[in-house]
């Protein structure tokens, strides 16, 4: 969408720049959440543990973080027999197999119930909190209300097909739900559980480089005022945010399963970008693909000016952090404060773990003014949602071309488009997972996911829950494999990680 | 512990839900169902004493997008689903195991047999399925082993239906969906993109209360999910009927809901029950948030319902009201057409094969393309 407005030159009306501003907004919220009860949490959290809590500790630890209602002995005592009941039933579902009693776990047992409990009652916020979606997107998953030119959604108090007072208002109670869960919740149990884990804070850091492109224009169009700004950060230096420019973007095939026509060993930029798909791994069934020099992956590998780059929450906290945004830096070191640690300890597992939770209360805290902004707007007599200027093809020129961006949940996401005669010519995306995910480029450098796995402590190679750790800390939209080898290259474990 | 013994009765009144409460649940999943009160009770027993049947649920090139959309169930909850009611032994994107640990799960579930299978995602079928591969497995060779021993397989979503966008125009990796790739097994599909988890959990329901799955149409669907088209049940039909169309999007017509067929909507070329269900506990839909159908829960959508913003094939006269039946069904027909110039329509024909369990009197875009 956004590439194709770049390469039109379209402006979106500024009620449309806020619906999508909520949209995704509320999005990073209600998505950060999920990954951290549903798909991050049990990489910390040992549910058998909770069948040893007692239930008045666990009261008396979620009663000392926070003062969300549901903290009674009681209440504690009702998850702890629901979890109890559902262990002895012998079926284990979703939770057998996994490493439970692992020594790498550390929390007491009454952490474990918490955490638990929570894990439930995320399940139950989400749905509700993320009919936003539903309001100005028609469904969650998969908004259908987006266009080239603004949103399809329209604006008028007088009608009930249209956003009005009423749904203004609903948005108003959900958006000030999912706040309250993220400050009485999802915050204390992160400072609560962070602190069982400090060794974490030295281990997973990566490749030290980090790009955002920025998100929530808060102007139409305007990327110069973004919420969270856009630019690159190298080598870890904070004191040093570097503008960001899009034409330094380039992906390698030269370990990828694909050809370039000029050769695997030179970068294209997504404008010039090929995708031509050419498999010369392992014949499947097989168990390892291990070849020195070999192609490997199906993700090209994306570079910024030569450098491999980390995207996402953590990258998007330390380019705000870098370039003084107030409630980002306010966020940061009160969380830096909390755990007794530098700002050093943000480049780990860890640092990962916990920007994710910053990002989720500075937004949180944020997007209900958004509503308060559109609502001043509509009260201004503005309703419009849509630029209809180029909507019809024949008032395009004969060629353009465009970048978008965007900053979804878990990384910088950037679009390509070339339009030639009214059609796309080339499209090409380089999406989160295939910055943080990448393979080795022609020089052999190291992915994202790669570099943060060095130094790793896997204390059972049979039971890498290390590895999980620090792979779950970025958000992976996809599997990756590991092997774990010995120092002799023996295999002695391989584990996909989801 | 009674107390604590499984079944949604059980849970619900854990949780402080009456006897009184839990059947109205009930009527509202018969309702979902299409069934008449009669069979509330029923429900309610299957319900409150079944014991957690295994369920596998599979993702091969998908986005997660219907495993999102299951998070978002509500009657019953994920929640309740994954400890109470089914287990769910199986499920990549949200399961605590990993690697051969997380294989384990999937290999004892398959060893034991009598289990559900949902799958998500399309299959590649060129160059030997090396386009998705899970653990060195293709999804070929794992669906043809899962979905080949299960008890019944249901897809979620258009990938695992027909294969949804990997299968779009000019499909590079030969992506199909379930039925072309494991033939001859209990098939039951829900598409969507993603599908609305009412309907999701609607068949699990049935399907525990009966035994059996729900009836479909032709293309493997539930009647009860898939039996009306889209126009037939819309809120703006009215305005399509006085001749009432948004022009652009955001005028006045916008504003005020008139229909959206002009704005490309396939509403009149779709079957689902999204006016009625709506979507996120019944919040909104496409329709009610402004935006034409696309009509994602048909064969091959994104060639066939594409471009989503031109409008159906022209139809002579509609606007007038005597006349929207056949209105209605002349743009199936169009639709057919189009299927045909595509050349896409033979080649379903072809894929097609009757259902066993069809009882259906035939309720779809193809079994009304004459």
């Amino acid at each position: 969408m956004r590439a194709v407005e770049d390469a039109l030159g379209i402006t979106i009306p500024q009620n449309a720049q806020i619906i999508r501003n909520l949209i995704e907004g509320s999005q990073y919220v209600q998505d950060h959440v999920i990954h951290f009860y549903h798909l991050h949490a049990l990489d910390w959290v040992d549910i058998t543990g909770a069948l040893k809590a007692d239930p008045a500790g666990t009261a008396k630890l979620a009663q000392s973080i926070s003062d969300w209602p549901n903290s009674s002995e009681a209440h504690f005592k009702g998850v702890q027999n629901r979890v109890k009941t559902f262990v002895e039933s012998g079926q284990l579902g979703l939770f057998a197999n996994a490493y439970w009693g692992h020594p790498a776990y550390k929390l007491p047992p009454e952490a474990n119930l918490m955490a638990v409990a929570h894990y439930l009652e995320a399940l139950d916020w989400q749905r509700d909190v993320i009919r936003v979606h539903a309001i100005l997107g028609a469904k969650n998953p998969h908004p259908q209300t987006y266009l080239v030119g603004g949103m399809a959604l329209p604006i008028d108090p007088n009608s009930q097909n249209a956003l009005n007072a009423d749904k203004l208002a609903l948005m108003k109670q959900l958006l000030a739900k999912a706040r309250v869960f993220v400050e009485k919740v999802y915050i204390p149990d992160l400072l609560a559980v962070a602190p069982f884990y400090k060794d974490w804070a030295g281990v997973g850091g990566g490749v030290g480089n980090f790009l955002a492109y920025g998100e929530f224009p808060l102007t139409p169009n305007n990327t110069e005022r973004l919420f969270l700004p856009r630019g690159v950060i190298l080598n870890k230096d904070l004191t040093k945010v570097l503008p960001m420019d899009h034409q330094k973007v380039s992906e390698y095939v030269t370990r990828s399963w694909y050809d370039y026509a000029g050769g695997d060993g030179k970068a294209l930029h997504p404008w010039d970008g090929e995708t031509a798909p050419h498999y010369t791994g392992p014949k499947p069934p097989y168990d390892s693909m291990v070849g020195d020099g070999a192609k490997y992956s199906w993700l090209k590998a994306p570079r910024y000016d030569g450098n491999a780059m980390e995207v996402g929450p953590l990258a998007r906290m330390l380019v705000a952090y870098g370039s003084g945004v107030k409630p980002v830096v306010d966020t940061v070191n009160l969380v830096l404060k909390t755990l007794g640690v530098g700002p050093e300890a943000l480049f780990s597992t860890l640092g990962r773990t916990a920007a994710r939770g910053v990002e989720t209360l500075v937004l949180a805290q944020q997007i209900e003014s958004w509503v308060d902004a559109l609502a001043a707007n509509i009260k201004r007599g503005d309703l419009k949602t849509h630029n209809g200027d180029k909507w019809d093809p024949s008032k395009w020129p004969s060629e353009a071309k465009g970048f978008g961006f965007f900053e979804a949940p878990r990384g910088a996401l950037g679009h390509w488009v070339r339009i030639k005669d009214g059609a796309i010519a080339n499209y090409q995306c380089v999406v989160p997972s295939t910055w943080n995910g990448s393979p080795r480029d022609a020089s052999n450098k190291r992915g994202a996911w790669e570099e943060a796995l060095v130094g790793t402590p896997v204390t059972d190679p049979e039971r890498p829950i290390e590895i999980l750790r620090t792979v779950h800390s970025f958000d992976p939209c996809m599997a990756c494999a590991v092997h774990v080898v010995d120092t002799h290259g023996r295999e002695v474990t391989r584990i996909k990680v989801v | 512990m009674n107390d604590f013994s499984p079944g949604l009765e059980n849970v619900l009144a854990r949780q402080g839900v009456t006897r009184r409460d839990f059947l109205k649940f009930c009527s509202a999943m018969a309702a979902t169902l299409v069934l008449p009160t009669r069979y509330v009770e029923r429900i309610a027993d299957a319900l409150a004493t079944v014991k957690r049947p295994p369920l596998v649920w599979l993702e091969f090139q998908d986005c997660a997008g219907c495993s999102e959309a299951f998070l978002r169930a509500s009657r019953p909850s994920v929640g309740d689903i994954v400890l109470d009611i089914l287990s769910v032994n199986y499920h990549e994107t949200i399961m605590a195991p990993a690697g051969k640990a997380a294989v384990k799960s999937l290999d004892d579930t398959v060893k034991e047999g009598g289990y559900l299978v949902v799958v998500e995602g399309s299959i590649p079928t060129k160059d030997n399925g090396i386009y998705c591969t899970i653990g060195g497995r293709t999804a070929l060779d794992i669906a043809k082993q899962v979905c080949g021993k299960a008890a019944a397989t249901l897809t979620v979503g258009a990938c695992a239906f027909y294969g949804g966008w990997p299968n779009a125009t000019p499909n590079p990796t030969g992506a199909v969906g379930v039925k072309d790739a494991v033939p001859g097994i209990t098939l039951l599909n829900l598409p969507g993109c993603p599908p609305n988890p009412v309907n999701i959990t609607a068949t699990v329901v049935h399907y525990l209360t009966f035994g059996s799955l729900p009836a479909t149409d032709q293309l493997g669907r539930p009647l009860f999910a898939y039996g009306t088209r889209i126009h037939d049940n819309c809120e703006r039909r009215a305005h399509y009927d006085a001749g009432e169309y948004v022009e652009e999007w955001g005028d006045d017509h916008a504003r005020a809901g008139w229909c959206l067929y002009k704005m490309g909507c396939k509403g009149p070329a779709t079957f689902h029950n999204c006016p009625t269900v709506r979507y996120n506990d019944g919040t909104s839909w496409p329709v009610g948030a402004g935006h034409g159908c696309v009509g994602c829960s048909e064969v091959a959508f994104w060639d066939t319902m594409s471009p989503f913003y031109r409008r159906l094939p022209n139809v002579a006269g509609f606007g007038v009201e005597a006349q929207a039946d056949q209105i209605g069904l002349g743009i199936v027909g169009g639709v057919a057409a189009a299927f045909a110039a595509h050349g896409v329509v033979s080649a379903i024909r072809a894929r097609q094969q009757p259902l066993a369990r069809h009882e259906s009197d035939g309720v779809s875009a193809e079994g009304k393309e004459g």
